[in-house]
């Protein structure tokens, strides 16, 4: 058994819940070298320095930082996107990459690792999310873990997702773990509130202990092309993030075209976001692949012009293992296998779990396995 | 074997490989030593040779099959004629139900059929799963609807007879459903010859179709090499050949095709442009490239083989198409990870080996990406050659590997200029979010299949096939159909002839030649000895006393919208009615052609007017003829000694097809067609460009507007011969061209000896299409020889029998010359916002 190159528990010990401790610039060093990294994922005979770098990077759970740059509205609205291209690539990304067997029992271990297990309900209360929080702490029967060969893995989640009103009680049940608690923010789902409130619920929850907070932005900036004022206020959440990570929802499923998701990603990623999200899960329509394709391939390009790769998450609507596997394939696609480290992608669900357990028992035993025999998250 | 945790460790993909064991264990139970299927039962080769058919992804035999000889060929032939009557006499409907069944099998037994292409062929188990075998299955559902609406929407037509079918190795299954399936549908039988390299899914195929229920002899099956097709081709027995192939292979079944009177279509090569303009979407369009280049190893005569690039966006494209390759994946067709599967043979490999050395050697820039492909099998990583200039070898040769030639552009008009700078014209891609350069470029290029913002898209409703060099007759679609139709009462055919004239026309002019027009039926222009003898246009000395000579006319060419003496410098004396000289009329040689097809060339914005505008022009013609008809009908009378109601007749005739084309012009519409692509895929029928034509003797002048007329209207330019015997009709003409608005070159008239002037038109490369009115059997032999000499640029030809009838109106024959005047060219255009 090859020893693992970056041990969990390690890195579990020196940091905190809240932990962010590795410095910018260590980051970014990082994420030059992984953007260069990403040009040669070969295929046949891949160098074993390459492969030895994306062991290194592929478990990397420090969250990817973005310092932002001006507004250059020029680059930012400069998105061509052909819809038809975009869904024939997305459509054939499963069909040229069968991902079978171990690797398909690996990639999802992985995606519990990538996953922002997440409760996001008006009946939430205290109870609920301290049983989400014990299910983040062990994600999978141990003896499952044990089967598959990595019983020593310590394997958990990305994070936590709650309200702010759950962050308190998410962040004392999961102290000690190295799990952050992630909050949504700024009037989430639809932020149709005033700034003040959105900015000053970003401040409260980091002060309440959340370690990352999602925002969403105000869809009609973009829908009516304020971009200006859209750059303006994800610039100043980012600052009352302070040090939290924070994820920039586009609510995607509510913008007009797949020209504008590339639009507002880019005025989003140079107002400084350290991830770039689908969906609040709320809209009618949440994660596709082609939108999420339209999104990487912009993280892509604003890699390529500031130096920083930033992290992708989609959510909503990722109810199953095999849709895990997609996200995981599409990144892995486009990005280079160094942009699935845990700080770079993150999978906000709330069921896909179960589903996971499921296909990794399946693995295992070779029977079909059933609900009921995976703890409830 | 791969560890979870190692997995992990790399989150690499880990083989997942499709199993090929059913494909072995049909071989093993049905071969591995495979004879013909003739007449539904295997039928082993009469001289007992057979080659060796390998698997190329590790180089080892799989299986023999049978190397057809001259005998195994006549069985094969001799059961599809058999078979021939009793499928024909089937009801559309009955015919149709055969055709679903096919398609139902080929999807009932998908997965052994994929596995078997895929070990044949070495091409990735996804093309073969998802691509090659469920548009195989397509192609017989749709063709099971036309066998359906065949005596409806067809009416008047029937099959062909008995089709030869020579596929190649690049699609096996699929090159012969895009074959087998219009054929069946219309009626024919077929023997068809799959390549030696990948004959195994056409004799799996023999098999479903007997346990589909298809009727011994409509499909035979003749495996073997280049020398068994050439043996197909020729057999008496065959009415019709339908290639896929090379476009040197396409040049010998031209020739040898000759004269014989069967019906001929070519899908041959392509060297064809994938055009990235600066407003384009670019990480889209990387996809694109690895579709168009890298689908089937590069194998593909469509292939997006160079790249053309807006030169200021060239680098950067270059750098991200670079990264691209590299996480391309080569290996063992049969895993689901892999794009790019294995070579067919060691001989094409050496080939592509060979042209990428000759691209280096020639000073592009060679970049393949940092990994090795597997040693074991015939592999070739993907290349991208930078820094090509269109003069270079890979510029312009087909590579048919996985190999991208790349050259940057300037301007639209260039990227038009660059695509179009080649023999070929089988298919495009133009990628831009700007509508307008879009869909501009995509007309202008001259290829049968244009992709917008896509590439390599097939579908069983849309027509494919090429222009110029890259061949004839299109595949799919309703326009797919006419390569396996005919009239149900066929014309007086010159083929029958062919066998018994063997000596040519004699060279010359005129008269000797419509002594041998004795087979024709009934003309209304024909001379007719009995009559009497009409009114001279030369009047004789009167009772009245004497009246001064006429003004002597010299009847010169029409070149270039001018009257041009010959180049030759030589006259010929026009006999008419009763042997009396009635003028003289200049003697065309090759360089009155050269001079008139470069008139011809500068006319091209004919072909952009609109339909009105050409109506217009047509209509005036008419006009003008009319006013100048009593002239004209006195020159009739006397050049052909017919009656003055005869003459009038032939004026009348000569008008309405003036007018006819005149309304035609905005007619000829195209279609759209119904494809599973989210937007329109429009066919769209457009000129040839310029069109050599040889007019018959008779009905000189109501002929010859009844053959340049459908060609003016869709836009093409014309060099036209006309009747050598009654030539002065038709330089009469020029004068009424002159009047009427037609635009210098578009119609050109060269009088002389057809014998001379027609095979100049043959072999020249700037001409399109040649269509040769025959006037009777002795024309064969000429006519064979202009289709001999066609294979030089492989233009299109249209042999017209002799008999036509010029003066009815007849909505098949028009509709006949519609689509002989143009090619369709078929543009996708998805959307989506």
């Amino acid at each position: 058994m090859i020893p693992h190159p970056v041990s969990e528990e390690g890195e579990d010990g020196m940091r905190e819940p809240s932990g962010f401790s590795a410095t910018t610039a260590v980051t970014s060093d990082r994420n030059t070298a992984a953007a260069a990294a990403m040009r040669s994922d070969g295929a046949a005979a891949p160098a074993e320095a390459n492969r030895a770098a994306q062991r290194a990077v592929a478990t990397d759970r420090d969250v990817a930082r973005n310092p932002g740059q001006p507004l250059n509205l020029d680059w930012a609205l400069d998105v061509r996107v052909n819809r038809s291209a975009v869904e024939r690539r997305a459509a054939t990304l499963a069909t040229r990459r069968a991902v079978k067997r171990e690797a398909q029992a690996a990639w999802l271990l992985h995606a519990v690792r990538l996953l922002d297990l997440t409760t996001l309900a008006g009946d939430d209360t205290a109870g609920r999310v301290r049983r989400l929080c014990g299910k983040a702490r062990q994600p999978v029967r141990p003896e499952i873990l044990e089967a598959l060969g990595v019983g020593d893995l310590a394997l958990r989640v990305g994070a936590v997702c709650v309200y702010h009103n759950q962050v308190a009680t998410a962040v004392a049940a999961l102290a000690g773990s190295g799990i952050p608690v992630c909050a949504v923010s700024t009037g989430f789902p639809a932020g149709q509130i005033p700034f003040a409130l959105r900015r000053d619920q970003v401040r409260a929850s980091v002060e309440a202990g959340a370690a990352e907070i999602d925002i969403v932005i105000h869809r009609p900036h973009v829908l009516t092309g304020r971009w200006n004022q859209l750059y303006d206020e994800v610039a100043a959440f980012k600052e009352a993030s302070g040090p939290a990570a924070m994820k920039t929802i586009l609510a995607t499923g509510e913008l007009a075209t797949l020209s504008q998701v590339g639009q507002a990603s880019r005025v989003c990623l140079q107002a400084g976001s350290d991830f770039i999200k689908t969906s609040t899960g709320k809209e009618k329509v949440n994660a596709t692949l082609p939108v999420g394709l339209v999104m990487v391939r912009t993280m892509r390009s604003y890699a390529e012009r500031s130096g920083h790769s930033c992290g992708f998450k989609p959510a909503g609507g990722i109810g199953s293992a095999k849709d895990a596997i997609a996200w995981l394939r599409l990144v892995r696609e486009e990005l280079g296998t160094e942009a699935l480290a845990p700080g770079r992608l993150r999978l906000g669900a709330s069921s896909v779990l179960a589903d996971i357990e499921r296909q990794l028992e399946h693995h295992v035993t070779g029977r079909y396995s059933a609900f009921r025999r995976h703890p409830l998250a | 074997m791969t560890t979870v945790r190692e997995a992990l460790d790399t989150l690499d993909y880990v083989a997942a490989p499709e199993s090929d064991a059913e494909a072995r264990a049909w071989i093993a139970a049905e071969g591995p030593d495979f004879d013909h299927w003739i007449d539904g039962d295997w039928r082993a080769p009469r001289a007992e040779e057979r080659f060796a058919v390998y698997n190329p992804a590790d180089g080892v035999q799989i299986a023999s099959a049978a190397q057809g000889d001259a005998a195994d060929i006549a069985a094969a032939v001799a059961a599809a004629g058999a078979a021939l009557p009793a499928w024909r006499a089937l009801s559309g409907g009955d015919r149709a139900r055969h055709l679903y069944a096919l398609a139902r099998h080929v999807q009932k037994q998908h997965r052994l059929l994929a596995t078997l292409e895929t070990l044949d062929n070495g091409k990735p188990i996804r093309e073969s799963r998802d691509l090659d075998i469920p548009l195989a299955a397509r192609h017989f559902y749709h063709h099971a609807g036309w066998a359906q609406l065949a005596e409806t929407e067809l009416a008047g037509l029937e099959g062909v007879g008995v089709c030869a079918q020579i596929i190649p190795w690049n699609f096996p299954l699929l090159m012969l459903a895009w074959k087998v399936a219009p054929a069946l549908a219309m009626g024919n039988t077929v023997v068809l010859k799959p390549a030696e390299h990948t004959p195994l899914t056409a004799l799996r195929f023999a098999r479903l179709a007997a346990e589909a229920g298809l009727p011994p002899g409509v499909l035979n099956i003749v495996t073997g090499d280049g020398r068994t097709g050439a043996l197909l081709v020729e057999h008496p027995g065959v009415d019709k050949v339908a290639f896929t192939g090379s476009t040197d292979v396409g040049r010998i079944l031209r020739q040898a095709t000759a004269g014989t009177g069967k019906a001929l279509t070519l899908e041959l090569g392509g060297k064809s442009p994938f055009v990235v303009f600066a407003d384009a979407d670019l990480d889209s369009a990387i996809e694109g490239v690895v579709d168009a280049i890298w689908f089937n190893q590069g194998q593909v005569c469509c292939a997006g083989s160079r790249l053309l690039v807006q030169e200021n966006i060239a680098e950067a494209l270059y750098d991200r198409l670079r990264a691209r390759m590299e996480s391309l994946r080569v290996g063992s067709p049969f895993d689901k990870t892999v794009d790019i599967g294995a070579i067919i043979a060691p001989v094409q490999l050496e080939r592509i080996r060979a042209l990428c050395a000759a691209g280096e050697a020639e000073g592009a820039r060679c970049w393949q990406p940092t990994w090795a492909v597997p040693q074991e099998g015939w592999f070739f990583p993907p290349t991208l050659f930078t820094d090509v200039a269109p003069a270079s070898t890979i510029a312009r040769e087909e590579i048919f590997g996985p190999v991208l030639v790349a050259m940057t552009f300037r301007t639209p008009d260039e990227a038009v200029a660059l695509a179009n700078d080649t023999r070929y014209g089988l298919a495009a891609s133009v990628w831009s979010q700007d509508l307008d350069t879009a869909l501009d470029v995509a007309r202008r290029i001259r290829a049968g299949t244009v992709w917008v913002n896509c590439t390599n898209q097939f579908d069983a409703a849309s027509g494919f096939g090429g222009y110029q060099e890259s061949g004839f007759g299109r595949e799919g679609g309703r326009e797919g159909l006419w390569a396996y139709l005919q009239p149900r009462i066929p014309w007086v055919d010159v083929d029958g002839a062919t066998e018994e004239v063997v000596e040519p026309i004699h060279a010359g002019l005129p008269r000797s030649v419509a002594s041998t027009n004795a087979s024709v039926s009934p003309d209304p222009v024909s001379p007719d000895p009995a009559s009497p003898d009409p009114a001279s246009p030369i009047p004789a000395t009167s009772a009245a006393g004497t009246i001064p000579p006429r003004i002597d006319r010299t009847a010169k060419m029409y070149i270039g919208g001018r009257q041009v003496r010959p180049d030759g410098g030589y006259s010929s004396p026009v006999v008419g009615a009763g042997g009396v000289v009635i003028g003289h009329v200049g003697l065309g040689n090759r360089k009155d052609v050269r001079n008139a097809v470069e008139a011809a060339r500068g006319a091209a914005s004919w072909g952009l007017r609109s339909g009105h505008s050409r109506a217009q022009v047509l209509y005036f013609l008419g006009e003008n003829l009319d006013a100048r008809r009593t002239e004209l009908e006195a020159r009739i009378a006397a050049s052909c000694g017919c009656s003055a109601v005869a003459a009038i007749a032939e004026l009348d005739a000569a008008l309405d097809a003036c007018f006819t084309w005149a309304a035609w012009a905005d007619k000829w519409d195209g279609a759209v067609h119904d494809t599973p692509l989210r937007g329109f895929v429009a066919a769209i029928h457009e000129p040839l460009d310029i069109v050599g034509v040889v007019a018959p003797d008779t009905s000189p002048l109501s002929a010859l507007l009844g053959l340049a007329g459908p060609l003016l209207a869709t836009g093409n330019r014309v060099v036209l011969v006309p009747s050598q015997t009654n030539p002065l009709v038709a330089t009469d003409l020029y004068q009424v061209l002159e009047t009427s608005d037609l635009p210098a070159g578009v119609l050109n008239l060269i009088t002389g000896a057809r014998a001379d002037l027609a095979p100049v038109l043959a072999d020249h490369d700037e001409v399109d299409a040649l269509w040769f009115a025959a006037d009777s059997v002795g024309d064969g032999a000429l006519a064979a020889e202009c289709e001999r000499r066609s294979a030089g640029n492989l233009k299109q030809t249209w042999v017209l029998g002799p008999g036509r009838d010029w003066h009815a109106r007849d909505a098949a024959f028009e509709r006949d010359r519609l689509r002989h005047a143009t090619q369709v060219k078929n543009i996708w255009l998805p959307h989506g916002v």
